[in-house]
């Protein structure tokens, strides 16, 4: 069997391509896709330690379900305000979205 | 549990919740049902539905001195989540009866059911005894928070604020997310109070603790506005609709701290020396960003943003005297902070509305165009500076305490410089209020039917509590008792 670790390396690195993914596109999309790759290895992390560790119960799998589900209304929901901006600023560039500062 | 799968204890447990979903369930029927012009009518049935709530819940749901665990550990029904719980509901309706006289918020349905949503979500994040179930509340807390902070659509500034609250809070609960997920793999357990066990069987290393705490303090940092994540809070505040500023700072600040009371004393016990390290650092940092970045606003919604960021920073000297006093002073603190800061947006939201602006030199001439309204400001403002004999000074008081007692003598002492920077910067707005002349100044601001009802409430509260504040200390009591 593959060992846990592996899918915990895998897990971490996924965890740090969509954080940096979040820091630097400056496309609002692009920014959600990292989001949801952060999500995905929180996923992976949960599934593997549920499989290895606690195979007898369920709280990983259940913990796994809920966090997709909620991936996946928080998408729409920030979808839904970035087609509000763009509506509003023909654009969704992050650098753009600038009124509010200091 | 025993016998039957489900008794009335769970019931009660979540009777609040229940309530809250009935109310914004028929809320969201009569928006469809009530002809437009009456739809103003929907702020007092969210306001009166909430307080009616409080009192059911106060007069059948009031948790034993016993702690139970209910739905499958998911929940704990204590005071502690009791008091909080009322809390929220006393803040929302107090933001719905601020929102009922403005067009574009309060005469939409959709608006109280995102802002009752967001309240059930808080109200589960103050019981939550489990990461799922944490995690599921603050997501349900969130998710309507973006939507209300982006809810004026043809507004410029408001999408922005939405789309600029929704990227930083996914993102910062993307990053405490993966934080629960190692903790569930370290410790094989997702309940709160079964994880300290774990800890000290597994004999984990503290240093894979701290990495892990760090992960999850990003996603709270972020919820009570403290120094690192504090950036997002004058933009969203400034941006966001007037009143959900308001309960942005309040109630969705104090789950936050519930959250972390909760997570990090019951569940960290073992490495209490290194957070107690971390949050000081935070909370030195915050009060003193917080109020020397307010002392250069021009926008009142803003100073009043990074006033909400520096009281955060009060609040986490209570918070890292761990003790039974601190928890107390920290539960005292948000419940008069509530009231005040509420009452603050609350009258900007009424002068926002006739003037249009929020600069604060827009409010020139206040104390001759609306004494009222200027002298609610005076008392919120005043109470948010410390001065007795409002809440503002006992609250303040009550946290050094606690830092002193500990022996934090250099932290309280912080606090309390930050509290004459502070001052400076409240009494400048009421300078302007009270002494400067406007050209406006025949031109009266009225104050709406419910904004008066609820400024009223939330003033006479904040004298109160000023002046007989022992028995609301005693509630903070109750609630920090609960903890163990």
């Amino acid at each position: 069997m593959v060992p846990l670790s592996w899918y915990l390396i895998f897990a971490a690195a996924l965890f740090s391509i969509g954080l940096y993914g979040v820091l630097s596109r400056k496309n609002a999309v692009a920014i959600l896709m990292g989001v949801e790759l952060m999500l995905n290895a929180v996923n992976v992390n949960l599934l593997a330690f549920w499989r290895y560790l606690t195979f007898d119960k369920m709280a990983g799998q259940v913990f796994a379900v809920i966090v997709f589900a909620v991936a996946a209304s928080e998408v729409a929901v920030g979808l839904a305000l970035v087609i509000s901006v763009y509506r509003r600023r023909q654009s969704i560039v992050a650098d753009e979205i600038n009124l509010l500062k200091y | 549990m025993s016998g039957s799968v489900f008794n009335v204890t769970m019931f009660l447990a979540i009777l609040p919740e229940l309530w809250i979903f009935v109310l914004a369930s028929l809320v969201l029927i009569l928006d469809l049902v009530l002809p437009k012009e009456q739809h103003r009518v929907l702020g007092w049935i969210t306001a009166v539905g909430l307080i009616l709530g409080i009192l059911i819940s106060l007069l059948v749901a009031v948790p034993s001195e016993q702690a139970q665990f209910v739905w499958g550990d998911l929940i704990r029904f204590d005071r502690l989540g009791f008091v909080f719980k009322i809390l929220f509901m006393f803040g929302a309706a107090m933001t719905a009866l601020f929102s009922s006289n403005l067009e574009k918020l309060g005469q939409r349905g959709d608006f109280y059911v995102l802002m009752l949503v967001s309240t059930l979500g808080m109200c589960l994040m103050a019981s939550a005894a489990d990461v799922i179930m944490l995690y599921l509340a603050i997501e349900t807390t969130s998710i309507p928070l973006y939507v209300l902070a982006g809810f004026y659509k043809e507004d410029n500034k408001s999408t922005e604020a939405g789309f600029k609250y929704l990227l930083f809070g996914a993102m910062t609960s993307a990053i405490m997310l993966f934080g629960f997920s190692y903790l569930f793999g370290l410790t094989g357990t997702t309940n709160l109070y079964a994880l300290v066990n774990q800890v000290v069987q597994h004999q984990l290393s503290p240093f894979v603790l701290y990495g892990v705490l760090a992960f999850i303090l990003v996603g709270f940092a972020f919820k009570i506005s403290a120094f690192p994540l504090h950036f997002w809070a004058p933009d969203v505040y400034s941006g966001a609709p007037t009143p959900i500023a308001g309960y942005l700072s309040t109630a969705s600040k104090a789950a936050g701290f519930a959250v972390l009371v909760r997570v990090l004393w019951v569940g960290f016990p073992e490495i209490q020396p290194y957070w107690v390290y971390v949050m000081t650092g935070v909370s030195i940092a915050t009060m003193t960003i917080g109020n020397l970045l307010a002392l250069a606003q021009k926008d009142i919604k803003r100073l009043l943003a990074y006033s909400s960021i520096s009281h955060a920073g009060y609040v986490l000297i209570g918070f890292v005297a761990v003790s039974e006093l601190g928890a107390t002073s920290v539960i005292f603190y948000l419940i008069v902070y509530l009231l005040t800061n509420l009452a603050a947006f609350g009258t900007v939201a009424v002068f926002e509305k006739t003037s249009g602006s929020s600069e604060i030199a827009s409010f020139a001439g206040l104390s001759r165009r609306s004494p009222w309204l200027a002298m609610m400001m005076l008392v919120s403002f005043l109470s948010l500076a410390g001065m007795p004999p409002f809440g503002g000074f006992v609250i303040k008081f009550s946290v050094f305490a606690a830092a002193v007692q500990r022996g934090l003598i250099g932290l309280a002492v912080i606090g309390v410089l930050n509290s004459i920077v502070g001052l400076y910067y409240y009494l400048t707005v009421l300078k302007v209020i009270y002494l400067y002349r406007s050209e406006e100044e025949q031109v009266a601001v009225p104050i709406p039917q419910a904004s008066k009802v609820a400024l009223a409430v939330l003033c006479i509260g904040i004298i109160v509590m000023g002046v007989i504040a022992a028995p609301w200390f005693d509630i903070g009591a109750l609630g920090a008792r609960a903890l163990w």
